[in-house]
């Protein structure tokens, strides 16, 4: 555990030399920013929770940018046959890989907290609802994380592991979303875009903790680092 | 400290290693030989548990490398091939990592990355980043790693690739230094390297082990003789006549007649019958023929030439066993 803790300061330390991480931040505060400004005006409640819904939508593209170089690099550069042969578990490296880039979203997530702030000085925001959209947001990052650091350390090229994750992350988030939204689906289709990311989210930006979608993106999440642990693994059984 | 037994590693169809086993002594410095595809890599990363044998097995320090990879991992230094390190970090601060995921406190790994600092010569650019510097600072940095836990076994892939002809001198004098304190085993497809600073070396070729034993019982072991290089002035013909008849010679070759542009001197090879000084002898014919004598010189065998000879002889079995598969 303690090896899985040095492997994520190095990684979220990693992040601050590298520029497409800076890219994608600025990328993604700047979008925030604007859709801040546009619901910030006389009339519009008091509240973040259009803004974090449009959060989710930009991390299916960002997360996958923030995820790509964890692992594929290591294959390309042959780091992670130095790290291998270090007395270290295959669960250390990808937990500290995860950990390192979690800590790093919630970075990314700070200077929202402005939002807050702003809210604070000209209205009274219901803090409730806030704080439950923070919660269900980091979620989200993790479960996005999980899916990225998996296509991550599948392939040794980071084009790659960005295009398929950010593909997946569609499927699972946008797609499902879409289909929901039409009235004529039934049956098996409708329960399946039920289990949508979004669909688990949205309680959360209402301010609703529900153990349900709680324990769908714990679960969800540990699956993904389950089956990046065992890609470390599959070497061995070349 | 390292046994190797029967160690086997098949990759799909490929066969890259096949059932080699060796021993290397305490304190020994053993250097693992072969031309490039021979199977050098794939047993270092099986001996550091990279990967497992697909049979076989290898014991690092009395713990075997499938059963107890953790502690055979905390046993060893190890400097993969390219030596790939983390571009982004600064020296001190990838060592200190480094440290730290071996779990080392505080203390020992500040003792421990200023020895291997001052070891591998890297003290005046501890604060520089690593993906700034050349790729002979990079190997010493890849050292220095290697080094940082005090591990009683090094294990080195090709440790002077890429570096300038100076750091290559300085990087085998300090592996020289480190024999006796550390058990090393190096893997190079150099020859001098061997012949300079191991007291022991292992030729593979093909996956298997064509030959080991100390650089000069390699060198006798196949009879390559030395033989007599001599430059003098004279009529080739008179000269290849007259040697040919000194006792003690078995044959004579011109290797350059009367052309060229020193068309009047003769360099003529002579292999003597045995392990026998020709040269006083050779010497003297030729004062009595009249012959102004420019040189003569012993030449030794060298590794080199008995590398090439043990590597064509396993490729040429190679290719036969290969054809006779076929058919």
């Amino acid at each position: 555990m303690n090896r899985a803790y040095v492997i994520a300061r190095r990684e979220l330390s990693s992040y601050f030399f590298s520029p497409i991480a800076y890219v994608a931040m600025t990328l993604f505060l700047l979008i925030c920013g604007v859709l801040f400004w546009n619901d910030f005006r006389p009339g519009q409640p008091a509240a973040m929770r259009t803004i974090f819904d449009w959060m989710v939508w930009l991390l299916v593209f960002i997360v996958p940018v923030l995820s790509m170089g964890l692992l594929a690099q290591e294959w390309a550069t042959g780091t992670i046959e130095t790290m291998m042969t270090a007395p270290i578990g295959e669960t250390d490296m990808v937990l500290g890989k995860f950990v390192g880039s979690l800590l790093f979203f919630v970075v990314l997530l700070v200077p929202t907290l402005l939002y807050v702030v702003l809210l604070r000085i000209y209205a009274h925001p219901d803090y409730g609802p806030i704080i439950s959209g923070y919660l269900g947001i980091i979620l989200v990052g993790a479960l996005f994380i999980s899916i990225g650091l998996f296509f991550s350390s599948i392939t040794r090229s980071q084009v790659v592991a960005a295009v398929s994750a950010a593909a997946v992350l569609f499927l699972v988030t946008i797609v499902p979303w879409w289909a929901g939204s039409k009235a004529t689906l039934a049956g098996f289709w409708r329960k399946a875009a039920d289990q949508g990311v979004f669909n688990h989210y949205t309680d959360f930006s209402k301010g609703i903790i529900d153990s349900g979608n709680f324990i769908f993106f714990v679960a969800t999440t540990t699956v993904f680092l389950f089956l990046t642990v065992k890609v470390l693994e599959s070497r061995r059984w070349k | 400290m390292i046994s190797v037994s029967n160690l086997t590693k098949v990759y799909g169809q490929t066969l890259a290693v096949d059932n080699i086993s060796f021993e290397v002594g305490k304190g020994q410095i053993v250097g693992f030989l072969g031309p490039n595809g021979a199977g050098k890599s794939t047993t270092l990363r099986m001996l550091t548990c990279y990967m497992p044998p697909t049979s076989g097995g290898a014991k690092i320090n009395g713990h075997d490398i499938f059963f107890e990879s953790q502690k055979v991992r905390e046993n060893l230094g190890y400097l993969p091939e390219n030596c790939p390190l983390y571009t982004e970090m600064k020296v001190h601060e990838y060592l200190d990592f480094r440290g730290q995921l071996r779990g080392m406190d505080r203390a020992s790994r500040r003792k421990r990355m200023d020895y291997a600092m001052e070891r591998c010569w890297l003290t005046n650019v501890r604060n520089k980043t690593i993906g700034h510097l050349s790729k002979g600072y990079r190997q010493r940095v890849g050292l220095a790693d290697a080094l940082l836990h005090n591990p009683p076994v090094l294990i080195l892939d090709e440790p002077t690739v890429g570096l300038d002809p100076t750091q290559i001198r300085e990087t085998r004098k300090l592996i020289k230094d480190l024999g006796g304190e550390h058990t090393l085993l190096l893997s190079t497809h150099i020859l001098p390297e061997v012949e300079a600073v191991c007291s022991h070396a292992i030729v593979i070729a093909g996956g298997k082990i064509v030959a080991q034993g100390s650089p000069d019982e390699l060198r006798s072991s196949r009879r390559l003789q030395a033989r007599v290089l001599v430059e003098c002035k004279g009529p080739a013909k008179e000269v290849e006549t007259a040697l040919s008849h000194v006792s003690g010679v078995a044959n004579v070759e011109i290797l350059n007649g009367d052309t060229g542009a020193d068309k009047h001197y003769v360099t003529a090879a002579l292999r003597p019958k045995e392990a026998y000084d020709i040269r006083e002898e050779v010497a003297r014919t030729i004062i009595q023929h009249g012959w102004p004598l420019r040189e003569i010189r012993l030449e030794h065998a060298t590794l080199e030439e008995f590398f090439v000879q043990v590597t064509a002889n396993q490729a040429i079995a190679n290719a036969a066993k290969a054809s006779g598969g076929a058919a």
